[in-house]
């Protein structure tokens, strides 16, 4: 069934339509329509309709680390948070460094059904940083077209200019965890007020900002598409501003936490707030925000890093860093973006579904609401706050650092090609076709 | 008070009550043959040390036994810890073992906060509400250091509050030097840091207390100055040229000395590397406070069990 | 430790007026007439120290061996004892601070020993003061005196100076002033304040 009626919804928070939906694609847009005869009709009783949102960076564990998340548990994590395509890093186990890896990746994720789930290859080597991966076999026997080492920077500045070059000729992008490694030994925390007391060896914001100035020379030279993953200080912004200002065709992405959540969360010493890169000052999300809203940062990817508890509930210093996404993202741009005035709904789509799908080179997502494209969707109650329970949450492990907090905009429903795959908080189950 | 975490769990009025009950315990044993009080009869104090520290345990051992607590000694040697126990399961463990208070020490910055925050969280399924000793946490904190330097400053100069102490070396690494910067501000006292800018941490300007690169300009104007320890390892060329270099721009040696006041009193947290951060003859001169500090570890200590232990639970 | 100025016992607002019990005078009577029986039941004792319970107990003790002196006596040594350590109910109450400990010089081995407090109650504060007393030497005997009996014994413990015996009900209150840190002598009881 992918033909669907929607009453009364409001894209990008405009004047109320209803749509019709034949064989996944918008047939019709338009006030007052007849709902078409034996077609599901989902009431969006006037609330907020968005293009489905695209997620760059996230990690669903599968294979290797399914005690954390799957790629079903991901995948329902996903469409009950408004997502209609996720990008999994290739930091699995074995690394996803092959086409095989990435391929087993993609038809797991066909095989749940509830998002479209694109693997990213790794950029070198069982992400070693050392010798290129075969990014030409990922791209064209499995489709791979972002590659990755993230939770590892590509440190070493050759190898790193080779991947650029080579990249170029497939026309695929990098997208560098922006990290150096020689700066940011024995890390535990950003590096500064907070960390020092807390005895906490820091993570400097300088570390993140001199390889983003190094890729972006190296990207120029090679003519080759750069995506920064999780920026995370207001520095790199900076650096991004005069680069994108110069030409270089880089791109750049944030988290939501790094829009919310700052390093003053770290004096309870839970891990749950650990992350990489980690949680920085409040001025630092004050510049993601308005980064973001002035386009130098140019999406919002979670970052959805799963957990399970025995790699949380230890000490600071060995537990694993990252922490859930992909059901607060939304409602975490909303809070810090959308009330304060600094995106309107259409600013939403485009920095969580547009310029991602752009970015990553997906024709069939990010596309506008509009007769003849193809009805990825997602249904917004702006006005209803929740209070995130992570153990309410899909995900398998329940790492989520909004634990206990209230935050506005609930995702109503998920529509994948004119199938609902969330609707009311629930998973619609797939059956196969 | 529930556990001793940090110094900033103390504010002023209880950090001078802590101070009080170690100079009455010191009294109370005064001249005594039988170092034994029945306080904490029935209690069971563990220690848990992740770390080497004969000096620290055998202190806070000492003040559980002078206390008649029945004290136990868990060194992650040899003990499930090495077989890889997670803390999670090691504090469990011990609190439904009936611990009424583990001391630790432990490589992890905020390890005693995690021990803390599970026995609050796990008590009623372990039935024992242990309280947590912060004995050292990784480069953070070790509060009972920052109380029995107190004490001794209070003993050698009278009070602590309006005096200048200076405390010199591996600020960086050093969880003694952040637990007596904001203990000794707490208390009033007037504190310098003087170490390298690569010894010192990013952040530390918003620290209660002045920074300095020059060990001279500042002796003549101090009431104490406290030697850290330094790290050998950390001496090769990462943080700093050489020992010899560092011995020579901030080692206490005999001319050093001398730019003290004369009631300048040395401190040192131990163990001492003699010849490198301090001169032999400055560490047995008569300013070194260095074995008072260790005398005053024990009633410290034993003052701290009593806060915890002897009185209603909160 | 029975006095109730300790601890600060409530007792504020119950709009009774507390009624004295000593003045000022009666006080100074008293202390000088255990002194006096304190010159005749120590007469054969070489060594006799006067050991008082913080706060107002140290008080009394020294107040005592200046009376024995001026009486004809010899001047006792004073000292004083902090029973706290020693108590069976500290688990009872929040945590409460030190006092002062002082032996004098020459301890209290073979001494006569003449525990002092302001008020016997209980018994439970004479018991953890005999503890205390007895990790610091072995005195040949020990007395206790007390400036106010008011009964409610929980111990087989009774003084041997006693400067009033006051009948009271448990609910009610004994408020002793000294001069030297209330700045009046005075003994009054406080009615139906208690628990």
């Amino acid at each position: 069934m992918t033909d669907l009626f929607i009453r009364n919804a409001r894209p990008y928070g405009g004047d109320a339509v209803d749509l019709v939906v034949r064989d996944g694609v918008i047939t019709e847009i338009g006030a007052g329509l007849e709902a078409p005869e034996g077609v599901e009709t989902l009431d969006a009783e006037g609330r907020v309709l968005l293009p489905g949102l695209v997620d760059l960076h996230v990690h669903l564990r599968e294979p290797g680390g399914e005690e954390s998340e799957t790629i079903e548990t991901g995948s329902r994590a996903a469409a009950l948070g408004g997502f209609t395509a996720v990008f999994a890093m290739p930091n699995t186990n074995p690394v996803a460094d092959t086409d095989v890896v990435t391929a087993h990746v993609r038809r797991r994720g066909a095989e749940v059904g509830l998002v479209d789930v694109h693997p990213v290859g790794a950029v070198t080597v069982g992400l070693e940083g050392e010798r290129l991966a075969e990014l030409g076999t990922m791209a064209s026997a499995a489709g791979v077209q972002m590659f990755s080492d993230d939770g590892h920077c590509v440190n070493d500045p050759l190898v790193m200019r080779r991947a650029l070059e080579y990249a170029s000729a497939l026309d695929v992008v990098i997208a560098q965890h922006a990290e150096d490694h020689r700066l940011t030994q024995g890390a535990q925390a950003n590096e500064g007020v907070v960390a020092s007391r807390l005895g906490l060896a820091g993570w400097p914001a300088t570390a993140e900002e001199t390889i983003v100035a190094r890729d972006c020379a190296l990207a120029r030279e090679a003519g080759a598409r750069l995506h920064v993953c999780h920026v995370s200080s207001a520095r790199t912004v900076d650096v991004l501003r005069s680069a994108k200002a110069a030409g270089v065709s880089v791109s750049a992405e944030v988290t939501p936490h790094h829009l919310l959540l700052t390093d003053a969360a770290l004096t309870s010493y839970d891990p749950v707030n650990k992350v990489n890169p980690p949680l920085r000052t409040a001025a630092d999300t004050q510049a993601m925000r308005a980064a973001l809203a002035e386009g130098v940062i140019d999406v919002v990817a979670t970052d959805h890093a799963p957990h399970a508890s025995q790699y949380k509930d230890t000490e600071w210093q060995v537990a694993k860093p990252g922490m859930l996404g992909l059901q607060t993202a939304l409602s975490v741009v909303v809070h810090t973006m959308v009330e304060p005035g600094l995106l309107d709904w259409h600013g939403v789509a485009r920095v969580m579904s547009e310029r991602p799908a752009e970015i990553a080179g997906l024709p069939d997502q990010g596309r506008p609401i509009a007769v003849g494209e193809p009805a990825n969707l997602a249904v917004v109650d702006a006005d209803e706050p929740w209070t995130v329970r992570g153990a309410a949450l899909a995900s398998r492990a329940s790492n989520t650092p909004y634990e206990g907090m209230r935050l506005p905009a609930v995702v109503v429903a998920t529509v994948l090609r004119g199938r609902l795959t969330a609707r009311d908080g629930r998973v619609v189950e797939q059956v196969a076709s | 008070m529930k556990h001793l975490l940090s110094v900033t769990d103390l504010d002023a009025a209880t950090a001078t009550a802590l101070l009080d009950t170690s100079d009455r315990l010191r009294q109370a044993l005064l001249g005594r043959e039988v170092r034994k009080l029945p306080t904490l009869r029935g209690r069971t104090v563990i220690t848990m040390f992740y770390e080497d520290s004969t000096r620290t345990r055998v202190s806070f051992e000492i003040a559980g036994k002078w206390m008649s607590a029945d004290t136990v000694n868990v060194s992650a040697k040899g003990s499930s810890v090495s077989k890889g126990e997670s803390l999670r399961d090691t504090s469990l463990t011990l609190s439904a073992m009936g611990a009424d208070c583990v001391i630790v020490r432990h490589p992890a910055s905020g390890a005693a906060h995690r021990l803390a925050s599970w026995s609050d969280k796990d008590h009623t399924a372990t039935g024992t509400h242990t309280s947590i000793v912060n004995a050292g946490d990784g480069t953070h904190e070790h509060p009972t250091q920052a109380l029995l330097d107190a004490a001794t400053l209070r003993d050698r100069l009278g009070s602590v509050a309006g005096r200048r102490i200076g405390i010199v070396g591996d600020v960086l690494h050093s969880r003694v030097a952040r637990s007596n910067v904001f203990l000794l501000a707490t208390l009033g006292a007037e504190v310098v840091l003087i170490a390298p800018p690569t010894l010192l941490p990013v952040g530390v300007a918003e620290w209660p207390c002045r920074v300095s690169h020059e060990i001279d300009a500042e002796l003549p104007g101090l009431d104490a100055v406290m030697m850290l320890r330094v790290q050998a390892e950390r001496m090769t060329g990462g943080f700093f040229p050489s020992s010899r270099e560092y011995a020579i721009a901030y080692g206490l040696n005999d001319t050093r000395a001398a730019m003290l006041p004369e009631h300048g009193v040395v401190l040192h947290p131990g163990p001492m590397v003699r010849g490198m951060e301090i001169a032999p003859s400055v560490a047995d001169s008569a300013r070194a406070a260095i074995l008072a500090q260790v005398r005053n570890g024990v009633h410290v200590r034993m003052a701290v069990l009593y806060h915890l232990l002897a009185g209603a639970p909160e | 430790m029975a006095n109730d100025r300790r601890g600060d016992a409530g007792g504020e607002g119950t709009g009774l007026p507390d009624h004295e019990l000593l003045s000022a005078s009666d006080v100074t009577r008293t202390i000088a007439r255990i002194a006096h029986q304190i010159i005749e039941k120590t007469a054969d004792a070489e060594h006799v120290v006067l050991i008082g319970i913080p706060t107002r107990g140290t008080i009394l003790a020294r107040r005592l061996a200046a009376a024995v002196a001026e009486f004809g006596g010899t001047e006792p040594s004073v000292g004083t004892v902090d029973p706290t350590l020693y108590r069976d109910d500290l688990r009872r109450r929040p945590t409460r601070p030190l006092e002062d400990t002082q032996f004098p010089e020459g301890g209290v081995d073979d001494a006569l020993v003449v525990l002092v407090d302001d008020v016997l109650m209980s018994g439970r504060t004479v018991r953890a003061a005999l503890d205390a007393l007895s990790e610091h030497g072995r005195p040949r005997a020990v007395q206790l005196a007390v400036l106010v009996d008011r009964g409610h014994r929980e111990l087989p413990i009774r003084a041997d100076y006693v400067g009033k015996n006051v009948p009271t009900s448990r609910s009610e209150l004994i408020l002793v002033s000294l001069t030297e840190i209330d700045g009046e002598d005075r003994v009054a009881i406080r009615r139906g304040a208690g628990e």
